[in-house]
């Protein structure tokens, strides 16, 4: 059986508690809240904290606050609570599709919403046991020097693999992040950089305590994602879309996100932006899918062959736009991600 | 019958339902230490020196071992003994097991592993079999035909070049099939001891306890009459456990020495380096035909990927060739086949072992050929089907045959009449057959001694204990057996007791392998259970003044049947046979009949009978992605007799549902880093996460529908059921392709990347298909000719020294240990 | 050799008290061990399973406050005071749970080692929802891989025992 390596454990109470041990701890510690990602990740040695930190403990990061005008998400609220919730439904859809998509029903009843968003990236070369790692001499996000997806690069290529973060992002979902000096608030599309390292701007002394929405009237969104199995995989393609439209159907505003296609979640700017003041017909999203697609950059260390995958986005990004216009694609839906759920 | 044939609850599923299984890794015993393993980090390595030192000297390590404590070479066949339990000085693959460390914590001995010091010579590496053959040194192993080719073939039954002469049209085509693993969710696991006498007794995952029973007693060079192995049930199987492993050897080694209990479970990655799985095949078929479809001769080459060990290769690679034959009527048949060494984790026997893949080539070339002479490829495969009784070209000798019947049924199912080239563009139909042995004709080693033996208690208090070497790997061999014992006896499944898997209290049986158990454990219990129903009757008929004939032996009782109240319960009848015979117990065997293949290579192949199965699957494909799903399967097996039927369907959905992965997801696939770089050769993805197999949502509805005439051969009639639904559903699945997108898949597994190729070939102009172009060029030996049957032939080649003349010193050799 | 210490990762300097199959049950563990470890080796209940250890086959599932969680990725330490149902706590009074008589009878356990796994899933699916749909139940069970069955007999079985338990409740 495989076994974690030995750390301290530290259960905090409250936020308080808890940023002061980050900030004693220093970067050595890390705090655990569902465990489905950290967990792995030291029973294979890619990470081996000095102490863990459990959240689980504290009250204030379950809470869930949803007002007309604005929503608070506690970070330690899990996939599983997100997915059934009703709440979260028309604007928020995405949301509830991406949560309700991850993994497996028990890692759902497991995984939190800011475990979710800080997910280490993942690669083919990185994702393994210490021995296998051993035997390519490790790579450039732990343990060695070269990144074996470019060996030419200097940046870890290493894949952004949240469900969650593309919808939220195509939400205009912020963080609010708490160390024990200061508290601040990031746009979520901020928050991550393309590097399969130094992916996040989470310092080692910050909680990701809470995500905050504001209010999503008139917005209609969904979360389309590509694996190879109905469930357990980690999305290797995913797209989340957001719009608001006017009652005569013309796009006032629109996101486009998509995931795994890099180190971070890609925002598709462009595509966007050509959809505004235009009503979604065959034109505009087509124009749309391909403005997507092309800043899509998969590699090759995920499932599937990546020049198939950046095929996929456009098909993606065309369904979601249908989707959103308010085709039936329901039958697309449950062929690519085999599950009746939302 | 009132069990034979009813469906019911197997006799473990309380002890499976309730958690009270003891798998091995399951076993805690005081006192206990666990073992881990250092393994090679190179793909291709010698051993230049090694310091254990610091490793022994940290707290909580019981004892270091290295190759040199186990030097002795062992491997599952007599002619392949390559394996070395720890690697002396050459390492063939990443995950090569080089020391061993013994400790109170499992993780004090993993985290020991990183203290052991080890100095690596770095050799040339060989990933594929067309390497293999291109680069002969450095050799992988100092044995095998030449080079890194490790067993070459060539056998020919009748002049396949004049079948082509006569035939209406030939078709060659050029298969590749990937390698896949069996995946068990239970990891490997073994415990050994000391047991109080001194003697080693050892728990352990196998399949197989009679094997590693003998590589036991070969490389720890102790009489086997010392050694007790326990094969606990196994949490799956497939093939993966069939070999004797290095960490069954070296806990056994730990044990002796340290005179304390010694686990090891080894971890997911550990099996993926097992392995011992599909081998990755290329295939040539050429093939003729006449206008309406009748074959007039094949030729059939492969070239396997064997990995770095022998395992089971030689015989894998006689079974890449040897079915062929037994599905449809082929009267002149040529097949060559070539392994090599690779520096892989070694491939072996899985579900269906080695015949799969000619099975996936040959199915869709039918379906090809069908198309081209404008037939129905049902409507084909009826016309050409093999018959009962039937000695094919190769000298198999057939017993039942229903393969037309289970066509037939499955066409009926499905509706295929009014789906095939009739559904709307990206949905279609394929429809593929296969057949499979019911049991190995011959042992892994040459011997005359029965397949297996059961042996039967009968307890004054009614009791029955069954004792056999069977073991139970979730098939339901032991279900088998108690079924049949309380057919015979007039008891229910709940009255026997089983003692399987164990070499101490039952006669051998040679493991849960090539779907012999039902067969040959079933006869030897029926054999068992007869003749003490024989003995028990004698007594009653005398006890009840009633002639033995009329006696019946049902519900728990023994009486007259025509006067059903002139009885004996069960138990007065088995104290009266006691008091007439003494202690009654008895015992039966099973050794299959004597195969008419009698030419080099005609012991894999030969079955006492063949079981038959045809499915239809349907599927959609998206023709913008290539992303394929599948809705429904339709499949029928011809079964002789089912035994349990419940226990049967969920064989062959469990078949459905493997072949499924490996058609479309399933891949063992390797990853060889930039060579100006790094030396590495690792397994792209040794984890369940990223080796995809099916989840439940990923699962179509199965409609399963048995076909049964009893077969002769067959306890009850029962023939096979565990391997051979597998196969069709591959080429089953890539014929439904084509007839939704009118393209060709050539190859396993069948994914959306190569359904966009295809239809970009298409697009182009060119041929619409996806799949290997070439077979490269192999030294063929030359072949064996052996007449078939109906050419005159006895089943000898007429180039070789008859089998029967023939003095083999090596085989005598390995049997004496 | 002898020892002169005890190796750290041997020592049970974690303490704690959950309720195992409703019995309030105290254990002392090394303070690494996740709940799988804990419950097979300081437990003695081997009923559960591991296939992988990575949460990447489900076949580790107990509840934890009648959820269905993954008992490998969850730190025992974080199991104080919280109720954890395992296989062996399904059965009562003697009798098998009607989702174990079912998958016993129906084919749905062959080799059986996902089958404590699977049933401890099925009976938080049946606990929050009565009466799923054969959709509902392959979601529900998604996260439970099997090699053997295909599914399809666990299907069988888990509707096979929904009906049996709505009988019960209703009359």
């Amino acid at each position: 059986m495989m076994r974690l390596p030995l750390f301290e454990f530290r259960m905090p109470r409250t936020i308080d508690e808890a940023v002061l041990i980050l900030d004693g701890e220093g970067p050595k510690a890390m705090p655990l809240a569902g465990g489905t990602d950290l967990l792995p990740n030291m029973k294979r040695r890619q990470q081996v904290p000095k102490t863990l930190m459990s959240l689980r403990y504290i009250e204030d990061l379950n809470r869930v606050r949803m007002e007309a005008s604005a929503s608070r998400l506690g970070a330690c609220v899990t996939l599983a609570d997100i997915a059934a919730d009703p709440r979260f439904r028309n604007g928020l859809t995405a949301l509830a599709q991406a949560a309700s998509l991850v993994a497996t029903p028990h890692i759902r009843n497991m995984a939190t919403l800011g475990g979710n968003l800080c997910l280490d990236t993942r690669c083919n070369y990185y994702d393994q046991n210490y021995e296998w790692r051993k035997a390519i001499d490790f790579c450039l996000k732990k343990d060695g020097d070269t990144c074996w997806v470019a060996p030419g690069s200097l940046k870890c290529m290493a894949v952004s693999s949240t469900d969650t973060a593309p919808a939220l992002i195509a939400l205009g979902a912020r963080v609010r992040l708490v160390s024990r000096l200061e508290e601040r608030e990031v746009l979520l599309g901020e928050l991550y950089n393309n590097d399969g390292l130094d992916y996040i701007k989470r310092k080692p002394n910050e909680i990701l305590a809470e995500v905050l929405l504001d209010s999503l009237h008139g917005w209609k969104s969904t979360y389309w994602k590509l694996r190879r199995r109905g469930s357990f995989d980690f999305p290797v393609l995913s797209v989340a879309a957001a719009a608001r439209f006017t009652e005569s159907g013309v796009v006032e505003d629109a996101r486009i996100v998509m995931g795994s296609a890099a180190s971070r979640p890609l925002v598709a700017l462009d595509a966007a932006k050509t959809l505004v003041g235009r009503p979604l017909n065959g034109e505009s999203i087509a124009e749309a899918a391909v403005l997507a697609a092309r800043i899509a950059k998969p590699l090759d260390n995920t499932d599937f062959d990546m020049s198939w995958r950046k095929r996929v986005t456009g098909e993606f990004v065309t369904c979601a736009l249908r989707e959103l216009r308010g085709d039936d694609v329901s039958g697309e839906r449950l062929s690519y991600m085999r599950t009746h759920s939302h | 019958m009132r069990v034979i044939g009813v469906p019911r609850r197997r006799v473990d599923a309380r002890a499976k339902v309730t958690g009270q299984t003891r798998f091995a890794d399951d076993i805690f015993l005081p006192r206990m230490a666990y073992c881990k393993l250092l393994r090679s980090p190179h793909p291709h390595a010698r051993i230049r020196k090694m310091d254990t030192s610091r490793a022994a000297a940290h707290n909580g390590v019981y004892l270091v071992l290295s190759g040199k404590d186990l030097p002795i070479e062992y491997g599952i066949l007599p002619v392949s003994q390559d394996e070395q339990a720890l690697c002396v000085d050459h390492v063939r693959h990443v995950g090569d097991p080089v020391a061993a460390v013994v400790a109170r914590e499992e993780l004090t001995a993993f985290e020991a592993l990183d203290l052991i010091d080890v100095e690596y010579e770095l050799l040339t590496t060989i990933a594929d079999p067309e390497e293999a053959l291109a680069t002969p040194a450095p050799r992988i192993h100092e044995y095998g035909e030449e080079g890194n080719i490790h067993k070459r073939v060539s056998l020919e039954f009748g002049d396949v070049e004049q079948g082509f002469a006569e035939a209406d049209e030939v078709f060659e085509d050029t298969f590749f099939y990937q390698g896949n693993t069996h995946l068990p969710i239970e990891q490997h696991a073994s415990m050994a001891i000391k047991d109080p006498e001194g003697k080693l007794t050892i728990w352990s995952s196998t399949q197989t306890p009679h094997y590693l029973h003998r590589a036991l007693a070969k490389v720890l060079q102790m009489p086997p009459g010392h050694i007790r192995v326990i094969a606990t049930p196994n949490g799956g199987g497939f093939g993966g456990k069939s070999d004797p492993f290095n960490h069954e050897i070296v806990v056994a080694k730990a044990a002796l020495l340290l005179d304390r209990p010694v686990k090891i479970c080894l971890t997911r990655e550990e099996v993926f380096y097992c392995h011992r799985g599909r081998h990755p095949v290329l295939m040539k078929f050429k093939t003729g035909v006449k206008k309406d479809g009748t074959i007039t001769g094949m030729h059939l080459q492969t070239l396997i990927d064997g990995g770095a060990y022998g395992s089971y290769g030689v015989a894998s690679t006689f079974y890449t060739g040897a079915l062929q034959t037994v599905t449809y009527h082929v009267p002149r048949y040529k097949f060559q086949g070539c392994r090599t060494f690779t520096n892989k984790p070694p491939c072996g026997p899985k579900r269906g072992h080695g015949t799969v893949q000619p099975r996936f080539g040959q199915e869709v070339q039918l379906d090809k050929i069908a198309e081209k002479l404008s037939i129905d490829p049902a409507d084909l495969r009826l016309r050409i089907a093999e018959s009962s009784n039937a000695v094919t070209a190769n000298f198999f000798r057939l017993s039942v045959v229903n393969l037309s019947e289970c066509i037939r049924r499955v066409v009926k199912n499905s509706d295929w009449k009014e789906k095939f080239r009739k559904m709307p563009d990206g949905r279609g139909v394929g429809l593929a057959c296969s057949a499979y042995l019911t049991g190995a004709g011959l042992p892994i080693y040459w011997n005359k001694m029965p397949h297996s033996g059961v042996h039967i208690k009968f307890d004054r208090g009614g009791g029955v204990a069954v004792f056999c070497g069977a073991t139970e790997i979730g098939q339901g061999s032991d279900d088998v057996l108690a079924g049949i014992v309380a057919e015979v006896l007039g008891l229910e499944t709940f009255d026997i007791r089983l003692y399987t898997g164990d070499t101490d209290l039952g006669p051998v049986d040679l493991g849960s392998y090539s779907s012999r158990v039902t067969i040959m454990a079933g006869n030897a219990a029926l054999q068992a259970a007869e003749r003490g129903r024989e003995m028990i009757a004698e007594a009653a008929a005398e006890k009840l003044g009633v002639p033995k004939e009329r006696l019946r032996f049902a519900d728990k009782r023994v009486f007259d049947s025509a006067a059903p109240e002139k009885c004996l319960t069960f138990a007065q009848a088995v104290c009266n046979a006691e008091a007439r015979f003494g202690t009654i117990g008895t015992m039966g065997s099973y050794t299959p009949p004597k195969s008419p293949a009698l030419y080099k290579g005609g012991g894999v192949g030969p079955s006492p009978t063949y079981s038959y199965t045809a499915a239809v699957v349907e599927v959609a494909v998206n023709p913008a992605t290539g992303w394929i799903t599948v809705p429904k399967i339709w499949i029928a097996h011809d079964i002789g007799r089912a035994l349990n039927p419940t226990l049967v369907r969920g064989q062959v959905e469990g078949s459905v549902y493997m072949g499924l992965g490996e058609a479309l997801m399933e891949e063992q696939e390797f990853r060889r880093l930039p060579k100006k770089l790094s030396h590495a050769l690792v397994h792209k993805f040794p984890s369940m996460l990223e080796y995809k197999s099916p989840t439940s949502l990923d699962m179509p509805e199965v409609i399963t529908e048995l076909i049964e005439e009893p077969d002769p051969r067959g306890p009850f009639g029962a023939k096979e059921v565990g391997q051979g639904p597998l196969l069709p559903i591959m080429p089953a699945v890539a014929n439904a392709v084509y007839d939704a997108l009118g393209v060709r898949i050539d190859e396993v597994p069948i994914t959306p990347e190569k359904i966009m190729k295809a239809l970009a070939e298409k697009k182009a102009g060119r041929t619409p298909r996806f799949g290997p172009n070439h077979f490269p060029k192999v030294n063929w030996p030359e072949a064996l000719r052996v007449p078939p049957p109906w050419e005159g032939g006895d089943g000898n080649a007429v180039n070789d020294v008859p089998r029967a003349a023939k003095h083999n010193p090596e085989k005598e050799k390995v049997l004496s240990p | 050799m002898i020892l002169v210490t005890l190796p750290i990762e041997s020592q049970k300097t974690a303490h704690i008290r959950l309720t195992l199959n409703g019995e309030a049950t105290d254990v002392s563990f090394a303070p690494y061990k996740t709940l799988l470890e804990v419950l097979r080796e300081d437990l003695g209940h081997t009923g559960t399973k591991h296939g992988c250890e990575l949460g990447e086959c489900g076949a580790c599932a107990v509840l934890l406050e009648g959820k269905a969680v993954l008992s490998c990725l969850l730190l025992a330490v974080e199991c104080d005071g919280k109720s954890v149902l395992t296989v062996e706590g399904l059965g009562a009074d003697g009798k098998l749970h009607p989702l174990q008589d079912a998958f016993a009878d129906l084919g749905a356990a062959q080799c059986g080692y996902c089958t404590p796994a699977i049933l401890v899933t099925a009976k938080a699916l049946l606990d929050s929802n009565p009466n799923p749909s054969r959709e509902q139940i392959r979601e529900a069970l998604s996260g439970n891989l099997c090699r053997c069955t295909g599914y399809q007999q666990i299907f069988e079985a888990v509707e096979a025992a929904m009906i049996k338990i709505a009988g019960k409740t209703s009359c």
